[in-house]
């Protein structure tokens, strides 16, 4: 195990699994640039040959497509966007290309492209770099959609992701990218990208978080344990495409209350999906109404006055729990303190 | 050529009665282009293709049994009966796929040559177009990032005036040639009748050798005619979007028949020997109809292999 942070990690996953094998390209607008995709490219062209890293033309359709043929004929790419957003011009060939391959050439073929992006809240990016659509993608049958939290998962699941036979897209909070972990330092590290992880166990409430949401409901989560003795489960989604239903299930069954925590927006979002299917299937079960957090349903303005109370961490969390096991604190202490728009102080920008 | 038009001519007497179930994108009129260029290829030759794809498929070498089974909606269907007449493949010939949106396997032509540059692999690929792909972007992404990475692609734009039922006049601007275009961008081009037997060989062996030798992409642009409807089986001359006249100019220079007089004039081809060979194609595809009726429908019988694979 080795001290490092997210962002590390994902360069050390990108380095062994090129190591690992040769036919593990990887392209990006930026990839080789000063700023290496915030540090988690560094070094790879050096390694590895501008052949087999590079960087690449502004067209993120074509080059997606390209990523398409190359693992078709044998390759295993691993594309990269600096922003969720810029890949919406790749939809053509992420839904009828990436996503349908396998299945509609009767299954001799599959597409095992790995595509890295970029999601994030904060520092003014604003309507159009910022947006955490996996509910999108959580449609397509044929992709897997995964959220790694914390810096062992993001190399572990980075490499099951490149070594998995079918496409996946990797999504990376920016806000996830500073946080510091023990990471496995081995090659051979790999982390399941199609189960839910239990990180916390408890038996008053079951929180089901995504991506950064994990981190602000862990902080609640010890507050409530610490002030009030509440013993609450966490599960760490990771998957969104397929969903790992059964440990969601099983959770929610045994503590009869449930809070679902998504970085995206509220209509549509993986969360209703979650929500719906507890409704449907844990509905004996259930000892209080299904509770939800998301971001609302409109655009994100880029002004800091827009985004302050856009954004839900671990008080409105916390606030959500203690209404489904109605119970009244005082729970200003959990307010943020530093502005709204970055994860830390330390925080300067520009991204 | 031949062979292409006896199976479409057969798929439209037979569209009919209701068996074929899927949209059907007939090649007539269209066959010459690739007849031709197989003649160039091999099996380590890639091709990807579009919604009118029957024609490539089957000079390419693909199965003709399997073909026709997909269009009868069969498990022995080249895509088990999940994709139809838009999706045919038959990766032991390369033939890797040809998919229903325009412009769709541009890029991944293209990353297919990738991947050969890459991997060091023999062979070339062909990336089959009609003149409508060339109005996507994805056209011109493809285009740039073949010339850049100088990969072993040919373009083979088959121009046959018409998107559906919208003509070449509503889309591109008058005086402006696709081919020029495409060679402004930086790429090796030739263009010229792809109804004149022996201009398109020339044309398609300049370009597919061009590529061969390893001097980078090329792009051929050849002008064609579709017979029939955009979809469908029959003819549709008489909807309003083009005139008996246009067609019939076209019709009358077809380049199979053209090819089959000439070879029958120069003693090349006797005529009890072109009869024997349509007998003898007509036999195949008469099988080929048989054992596709007969066979059993799709079913999901690999679960849980189907969306992903395991």
């Amino acid at each position: 195990m080795k001290s490092m942070t997210f962002s590390q990690a994902i360069n050390d996953a990108l380095h062994s699994a090129m190591k690992q094998d040769d036919s593990v390209i990887c392209y990006g607008l930026g990839v080789n640039d000063p700023k290496s995709i915030f540090g988690t490219t560094t070094g790879l062209e050096k390694a590895f040959s501008s052949e087999r890293v590079f960087d690449m033309p502004t067209a993120e359709n074509g080059m997606l497509g390209v990523g398409i043929g190359a693992a078709i004929g044998g390759l295993k790419p691993v594309m990269i966007h600096q922003r969720l957003d810029f890949f919406l011009l790749a939809m053509d060939q992420l839904v009828n290309s990436a996503a349908k391959w396998h299945f509609m050439f009767g299954g001799q073929q599959s597409v095992p492209i790995t595509i890295r992006l970029i999601i994030g809240r904060g520092w003014g990016q604003g309507p159009t770099h910022s947006q955490s659509l996996q509910a999108m993608f959580a449609q397509i049958p044929g992709l897997k959609v995964v959220m790694p939290t914390n810096p062992d998962d993001a190399k572990g699941m980075l490499l099951e992701s490149i070594f998995d036979p079918n496409p996946v897209l990797f999504l990376e909070h920016r806000w996830l990218h500073h946080q510091i972990g023990d990471v496995n330092s081995s090659d051979t590290h790999r982390v399941s990208i199609s189960k839910s992880k239990i990180i916390n166990a408890g038996n008053d409430i079951t929180i089901i978080a995504l991506s950064y949401q994990v981190v602000e409901s862990m902080k609640a989560i010890k507050f409530l344990e610490s002030n009030l003795d509440i013993s609450c489960s966490l599960i760490d989604m990771v998957t969104v495409n397929p969903i790992d239903w059964e440990t969601i299930v099983t959770d929610v069954q045994s503590t009869g209350r449930v809070l679902c925590v998504d970085t995206g927006m509220e209509i549509c979002s993986v969360m209703s999906e979650v929500v719906a299917h507890i409704s449907i299937n844990c509905f004996d079960s259930l000892k209080s109404k299904p509770r939800r957090i998301t971001q609302p349903f409109q655009p994100e303005g880029t002004s800091f006055s827009l985004t302050k109370d856009l954004y839900s961490g671990a008080f409105e969390i916390a606030s959500e729990i203690l209404m489904a096991l109605e119970i009244d604190f005082d729970l200003s202490e959990l307010k943020v303190t530093t502005p709204h728009d970055v994860p830390g102080a330390w925080f300067s920008g520009p991204f | 050529m031949q062979y292409i038009r006896q199976v479409e001519e057969r798929i439209a007497s037979e569209y009919p009665s209701g068996e074929m179930r899927c949209p059907m994108h007939l090649s007539i009129g269209q066959e010459c282009v690739p007849a031709v260029l197989n003649l160039f290829l091999d099996d380590k030759d890639f091709a990807v293709s579009t919604h009118r794809s029957h024609a490539h498929y089957l000079a390419k070498g693909g199965d003709l049994n399997a073909m026709i089974a997909e269009l009868y909606g069969k498990q022995s269907g080249c895509s088990k009966g999940r994709g139809g007449s838009m999706h045919l493949i038959d990766d032991d010939v390369g033939f890797k796929g040809s998919t229903a949106i325009v412009g769709n396997t541009l890029p991944i032509g293209v990353g297919l040559a990738l991947s050969k540059k890459i991997k060091k692999d023999k062979g070339i690929v062909v990336v089959y177009l009609g003149d409508g792909a060339t109005e996507q972007g994805v056209f011109y992404e493809s285009i740039n990032f073949s010339v850049l990475k100088s990969l072993p692609v040919l373009f083979v734009c088959e121009n046959n005036l018409y998107s559906v039922y919208s003509d070449l006049s509503v889309r591109q601007p008058k005086h402006r040639k696709i081919h020029e275009m495409v060679n402004a961008m930086g790429m090796h081009t030739k263009s010229g009748n792809g109804y004149d037997v022996s201009q398109t060989y020339d044309v398609l062996k300049g370009a597919t050798e061009y590529v061969k030798e390893g001097n980078g992409a090329a792009f051929v642009e050849l002008s064609t005619y579709r017979w029939r409807e955009h979809c469908g089986p029959g003819f549709d001359n008489d909807i309003g979007y083009r005139t008996e006249q246009e067609f019939d100019s076209w019709y009358e220079k077809d380049p199979l028949t053209q090819l089959a007089t000439e070879l029958l004039t120069q003693g090349a081809l006797s005529k009890t020997e072109f009869e024997d060979l349509k007998t003898d194609l007509d036999s195949k595809i008469d099988f080929a109809f048989k054992s596709a009726k007969e066979s059993e429908f799709a079913s999901y019988d690999d679960a849980p292999n189907v969306v992903y694979k395991l």
